[in-house]
């Protein structure tokens, strides 16, 4: 009797957490793929500035530059907050495994140290460093971007194919880690592929979502040269990174078939063990097959896809018990959608390379702008589909195998306070950051060039001698 | 030197870095907060952007810095301090969030309302982070953290050393910024923001020293343990803090600002140095040691590895940050606006 009860108390706690790091996680994603590949672009914006002497493409980094001091300062804080709720959520993990997986996050540490402190140096050397130098300081932001994403996504591959460790019950039947190669583990065979996907996931979030906001901007009537560079720099970048995206999700595909083989089963919604699986796309998984999908007429293909033959077995999800298998449906979903997505934002790349090539100009249909109106939000669907897909579809385990989510989670009674407190919370800085980027394009587009900040009542502030500049 | 007690003793040197850099990042928002209203306020609000914009980011870094290397070089005192401490680092991880927005939302609104609001939240978050670390702080020092299970959520925190660590934090953090404020406003020539900070510096370290003062007693009655040390091989630590918060009075009293810097620093590093120096060899005191704490020694040495990494590609552009901003090369053009 009191176990039980302790155990549904334990159950609505776990749900809790587990909500509140997929909000956190889920949240900072989306404006960490800003630090790690918006730099890139302002580059671009500000080398093309300097070289030809262009104010259009420097008022663009000029601008960027101050969007991204926004972003910048909420992925800095939201960051924060997942590092501390390794700990307080999840102090088993920590426990356990803090020193196999910890080496990462140091090092992901030192790239963050850098980007901060690049970015500090960048955003408030305008007009006061050298142009050519100053535009210099945007790459090893680059670098920190690109190599923080590898040391995060080592950790989170790691989770997936724990190794460069041991184990061993002692005495009180409590798992030991031991023989510790935090370099085997940093290493792991999961990493590769997961971190070039999530690379190229974050060029392609913020490639679509930079011309999305061109795109609406050039709808609405701004038809301008500023908004059509605006446009074609990011859609350069989407055009170099959105079509590996499918072969290198392939890829990670095939992996998952081989070390999680369970994850691809509640991806395929295969119950039982098989060979010449067909691919079904939609429907739902009622416990024994998929209803309601559309099957592609291709035999096999599903096996072909894994495993590279038409005939090819695939794990079904009886291979284990049912309290080892993820929630087929969630993540048979996201990972169709995650899909659907990506092929579509494929097609739209390929539209907009087409006409490049042949006339050098952008599609010149609405709906082409449309598109790349809805491909920015489209992008953030996909990422977090893409998230949801292989974290919802590691469970129930943290560490793939070794360690349940149930079991490393916090005994803390109020997670669900702190979980409505940290969505109020972050509801409340995603209005306020939106309302402030909002009126920053506003007074941009009504001709202000420096955004003065009001720390005063206008009439003192007219009378200031000298405004002050910002960023 | 033990392996451990070396990634120990990185570890230490990032609480120092952070008490110093951060606390006077946090210390510069406590002094908005009593800037007083938009009118009489915004030459300080000014001040306080100019000063910390460049760096506050890079700052709040050494945060990470520590959390990671405790929670890779010492695991489980991790998981029990995170378990523990629950409650208290919620608010922490509150605070650096609107501290983090409220700053950068500040400098880009656009109407005196909402400049207002975002300040606030800047501001007063800036007072609650650094209290509820010391806070935590004071629980470790004061050994209610059990290296195994967990201890009382509410109590662990709320003792009197808690409330003795919450109270020298938010001081130091506001001695140091009026003392950093003061030197910046020189620096740019203001007279009058020099004149106020000035005297709000020399305010601060008398109450600063006369607090820690009379922080001692509740220290002998609740952490026996740490203040036997701490008034034993700390005791010069003690005495060096004392002497440094001093020598700032003079400098400052003297107008000697660049230097006033330096000893207000020195005043806070030995402080921070003393504590650590008396709580050695424990993580958790009283409960767990370094050498009980640590992780695998592979790890251990890979995060010194990770150290001189960080030490030869974080520290120049570190050193270069701070020229461009101590030179003002870096940073909103300044004016008081009066």
């Amino acid at each position: 009797m009191l176990t039980s009860l302790v155990l549904a108390s334990t159950e609505s706690d776990l749900l809790a957490a587990r909500n509140q790091m997929a909000l956190t996680l889920g949240y900072h994603i989306i404006i960490a793929c800003f630090g790690v590949a918006f730099p890139a672009m302002i580059f671009v914006a500000h080398r093309r500035a300097i070289r030809l002497n262009d104010d259009t493409y420097l008022e663009l980094a000029r601008r960027w530059s101050k969007v991204a001091a926004v972003l910048f300062a909420i992925g800095a804080v939201t960051g924060t907050v997942l590092s501390f709720e390794m700990g307080l959520l999840w102090p088993e993990l920590m426990s356990t495994y803090g020193d196999v997986m910890g080496l990462a996050f140091a090092l992901e540490g030192v790239s963050f140290f850098i980007e901060a402190i690049f970015i500090g140096i960048y955003l408030y050397g305008w007009d006061r460093l050298p142009p050519k130098l100053h535009s210099l300081m945007l790459v090893p932001i680059m670098m920190a971007g690109a190599s923080g994403t590898f040391f995060v996504l080592s950790v989170n591959a790691w989770m997936n194919s724990p190794t460069g460790f041991d184990t061993i019950t002692n005495a009180a039947g409590e798992i030991e880690v031991i023989n510790v190669d935090p370099l085997a583990a940093i290493f792991n065979s999961a990493v590769g592929l997961q971190y070039v996907h999530m690379l190229l996931a974050a060029y392609m979030v913020v490639a679509f979502s930079v011309a999305a906001t061109y795109a609406i901007g050039i709808l609405r009537g701004r038809n301008d040269r500023h908004h059509r560079i605006g446009l074609l720099i990011p859609l350069a970048f989407a055009c170099v990174v959105t079509p590996i995206q499918p072969a290198i999700g392939h890829f990670a595909g095939q992996r998952i078939a081989d070390e999680q083989p369970i994850k691809l089963a509640a991806i395929e919604g295969l119950a039982t063990t098989e060979s010449e699986v067909p691919t079904i796309i939609g429907g739902y998984y009622d416990g024994e097959k998929v209803v309601g999908g559309i099957e592609i007429p291709i035999p096999g293909l599903a096996s072909f896809l894994a495993q590279n033959s038409f005939d090819a077995e695939i794990v079904g999800l009886d291979a284990v018990p049912e309290e080892d298998r993820p929630p087929v449906n969630i993540v048979r979903t996201s990972f169709g959608i995650m899909v659907m997505i990506g092929t579509a934002l494929v097609g739209l790349v390929a539209w907009f390379g087409w006409s490049w090539w042949r006339r050098r100009k952008r599609p010149e249909s609405k709906w082409f702008l449309r598109a790349v109106a809805l491909s920015g939000p489209a992008a953030v669907v996909a990422l977090e589909a893409g998230w949801i897909t292989t974290e919802v579809g590691r469970q129930p385990w943290v560490v793939n195998g070794l360690l349940r989510t149930e079991d490393a989670v916090t005994d803390a009674e109020w997670i669900w306070a702190s979980f409505g407190v940290i969505t109020a919370v972050y509801a409340l800085i995603t209005v306020a950051g939106i309302s402030v980027l909002r009126s920053m394009t506003r007074r941009w587009r009504d001709g202000e060039k420096h955004l003065h900040t009001p720390y005063g009542p206008p009439e003192q502030l007219a009378d200031a001698p000298q405004p002050v500049e910002v960023g | 030197m033990e392996l451990a007690d070396a990634v120990a003793l990185i570890m230490f040197i990032g609480v120092i870095a952070y008490a110093v850099f951060a606390g006077a990042d946090f210390g510069s928002g406590i002094w908005d907060l009593g800037a007083g209203d938009a009118e009489q306020g915004g030459p300080t609000r000014r001040l306080v952007d100019h000063a910390i914009g460049p760096v506050w980011e890079a700052n709040h870094v050494w945060l990470i810095f520590v959390l990671v290397f405790l929670w890779t070089g010492f695991p489980e005192a991790f998981g029990s301090i995170m378990s523990t401490l629950y409650v208290p680092f919620c608010f922490v991880a509150l605070g650096i969030v609107f501290r983090g927005c409220g700053f950068a939302f500040r400098k880009f609104s656009d109407d005196l309302a909402s400049a207002r609001l975002f300040g606030t939240a800047f501001a007063a978050a800036s007072l609650i982070t650094p209290f509820f670390l010391g806070m935590v702080t004071g629980a470790i020092a004061s050994g209610r953290v059990p290296g195994e299970g967990v201890g009382d959520r509410w109590t662990s925190w709320t003792g009197p050393t808690s409330w003795v660590g919450g109270a020298l934090a938010v001081l130091t953090c506001a001695f140091l910024s009026a003392v950093f404020l003061a030197a910046d406003a020189e620096r740019l020539g203001h007279a009058e923001l020099t004149e106020r900070f000035r005297r709000r510096a020399m305010v601060m370290a008398i109450i600063t020293g006369v607090a820690a003062l009379a922080g001692v007693a509740p220290l002998r009655l609740d952490a026996p343990t740490l203040s036997d040390r701490l008034l034993g091989r700390g005791v010069v630590f003690m005495f060096g803090s004392a002497a440094a918060g001093l020598l700032s009075l003079w400098l400052l009293h003297r107008r000697q600002f660049h230097l006033a810097r330096g000893a207000a620093v020195a005043a806070v590093v030995a402080v921070v140095a003393g504590w650590g120096v008396a709580q050695y060899p424990w993580v958790l005191v009283d409960e767990m040691t370094i050498a009980e704490a640590a992780g695998s020694s592979a790890t251990l040495w890979g995060l010194l590895i990770a150290f001189g990494i960080a030490a030869v590609l974080v520290l120049p552009p570190l050193a270069y940050l701070f020229w461009l901003t101590d030179k003002s090369v870096l940073g909103t053009e300044f004016s008081a606006g009066e």
